[in-house]
């Protein structure tokens, strides 16, 4: 019977009988990739800063030195791996190689949140690092003058630059995530790929089933993509209030400092 | 005078790879100095005073403090700059924070004091600076000359027993300049000791107790202010003062 209807009714039929599959492969598909990104930027921002240690080579032992380079390798090694290859290889490799390997079963929530955790890391690695780099080395040297180690400069001057400098990175991860989460079906993730799949198979209605899961991936980019900007907006709004507040802090100051007096 | 050697500098010598920058430079810092080390561009002194701070490695000779030498691969570099603060020609105010923050985090992150302790601290050295009305502010909402005395203001906060200052105004408006260098004479006439790579003659004469001047990587003359300005023995640094002599 389903057969006989139009485009139109065939939609009106699968949201029917299929709107909530859809809306939970949906709830599914935001909750791997929030948490991912997530996982993903903290695996990045401790690879990121790893590679960024700086070496001196009069000061540092033969043995920090040695340990230092060797995980620096092995973090470059991750990041081109991870980079290099697709996340729909990685998610194959990853789930059946530990239960081959190392006889663990993963299960749904698991395997999806370490691929996509491990994948983001990879990429949130570059960024960290580059926008790191990015950061004035001046305000490294100004950090280092007043007797800051490398650490105090990182965590007090250097990171917190640098994160509002990667922040579109991280937005961009997040979208990025959402979409990309489709290939996980290959290991049985139910999230709305995977419902669509499960759905056009059914019942033959590829075309109508994708019209559907198109507009819901867009809907939860478009909506995300929204949200970072209001974010991003919201955070550099302060600044542009401080610019004209410098007057009233001057007049403030010496209120108060009249009152003290 | 008190003649107690704070820093002695001795047979430094730096070099980027084939290029020599700095050659057997020697000389003495004594509590409460003023010394200004002038010359022209490319002559060192950036490089020699980054050397002093050991944001450069010296490539050859010793840097003493209070006789260790802290080029010494053992030594704590941190702990010797909180005593040997720096300023910086770009300023290098922290562009994550306040005028305040900018001036706390030193005292709090590095000398361990109570926030109360450094802000007190904090406000004590903007005021003197006359930076007190903009602690709110965003380094990038000042102009130069209020950047640059917020950085000085930084660098007293953690009570130094030495100053750096590398050519702290070159980067300034011409009206800016005065601002700085009056706080910097403040400073000297109230007996900071302090290690000034500058261009502006007028200062280096009026304010320092002694006078550096280099050229190609050497030190080729030092003596107090008069004996550089006025009775320069070398070719070279005559030369080189003639040059200045409309604005003296």
């Amino acid at each position: 019977m389903i057969s006989e209807m139009n485009f139109f009714e065939r939609i009106v039929y699968i949201l029917q009988n299929y709107g909530i599959s859809y809306l939970k492969g949906a709830g599914t598909t935001l909750l791997i990739a929030l948490v991912s990104t997530a996982i993903g930027c903290v695996i990045g921002f401790a690879v990121g800063i790893v590679q960024t240690i700086p070496v001196d080579k009069k000061r540092d032992g033969i043995g920090k030195r040695l340990l230092l380079g060797l995980v620096k390798v092995i973090l470059k090694a991750y990041v081109e791996i991870f980079r290099g290859t697709p996340m729909i290889v990685q998610a194959v490799f990853i789930y059946f190689g530990l239960s081959q390997m190392c006889n663990i079963q993963l299960g749904m929530w698991q395997a999806a949140f370490l691929v996509v955790s491990i994948n983001t890391g990879a990429y949130m690695a570059e960024s960290v690092r580059g926008g790191i780099i990015s950061v004035d080395p001046g305000q490294m040297e100004g950090a280092k003058a007043i007797g800051m180690t490398h650490v105090q400069a990182m965590l007090k001057v250097i990171l917190p630059q640098a994160f509002r400098n990667i922040i579109p990175q991280i937005g961009n991860n997040f979208i990025i995530n959402i979409k990309d989460t489709s290939v996980l079906s290959v290991i049985s993730i139910v999230d709305l790929f995977f419902v669509h799949k499960s759905v056009a198979g059914a019942l033959y209605t590829y075309f109508e089933s994708a019209t559907i899961v198109m507009c819901i991936y867009l809907t939860m980019t478009l909506v995300s993509s929204r949200l970072l900007a209001l974010w991003e907006r919201k955070l550099d709004g302060d600044d542009n209030y401080e610019l004209v507040d410098v007057m009233d802090i001057g007049n403030q100051m010496r209120v108060s400092g009249r009152g003290r007096a | 005078m008190d003649t107690e050697k704070v820093l002695q500098i001795s047979h430094l010598e730096k070099s980027f790879g084939t290029h020599e920058v700095l050659r057997d430079i020697d000389f003495t810092v004594n509590k409460g100095e003023a010394i200004s080390i002038i010359g022209p561009s490319g002559s060192g002194k950036s490089t020699l005073l980054r050397c002093v701070n050991l944001l450069e490695t010296p490539t050859g000779g010793n840097i003493y403090y209070h006789g260790k030498d802290i080029t010494d691969a053992k030594m704590n570099i941190p702990s010797y700059r909180e005593h040997v603060g720096m300023v910086f020609q770009n300023f290098n105010l922290f562009a994550n924070m306040t005028v305040l923050e900018n001036c706390m985090t030193g005292p709090v992150t590095v000398a361990k004091k109570s926030k109360k302790e450094a802000k007190e601290l904090a406000l004590k050295f903007l005021e003197k600076v006359g930076m007190e009305q903009y602690i709110n502010a965003r380094p990038r909402q000042l102009s130069g000359g209020q950047k640059q005395r917020v950085a000085i203001a930084r660098a007293l906060a953690m009570e130094p027993e030495v100053l750096l200052f590398d050519e702290p105004t070159s980067a300034l408006d011409p009206q800016m300049v005065g601002e700085v260098l009056s706080v910097m004479s403040t400073l000297a006439k109230e007996g900071m000791t302090m290690l000034v790579v500058t261009h502006e003659m007028a200062f280096a004469k009026e304010v320092s107790d002694k006078v550096i001047f280099m050229a190609d990587g050497v030190i080729v003359e030092e003596g107090s202010s008069s004996d550089i300005f006025e009775h320069a023995k070398k070719e070279q640094t005559k030369e080189f003062l003639n040059r200045f002599h409309t604005n003296l």
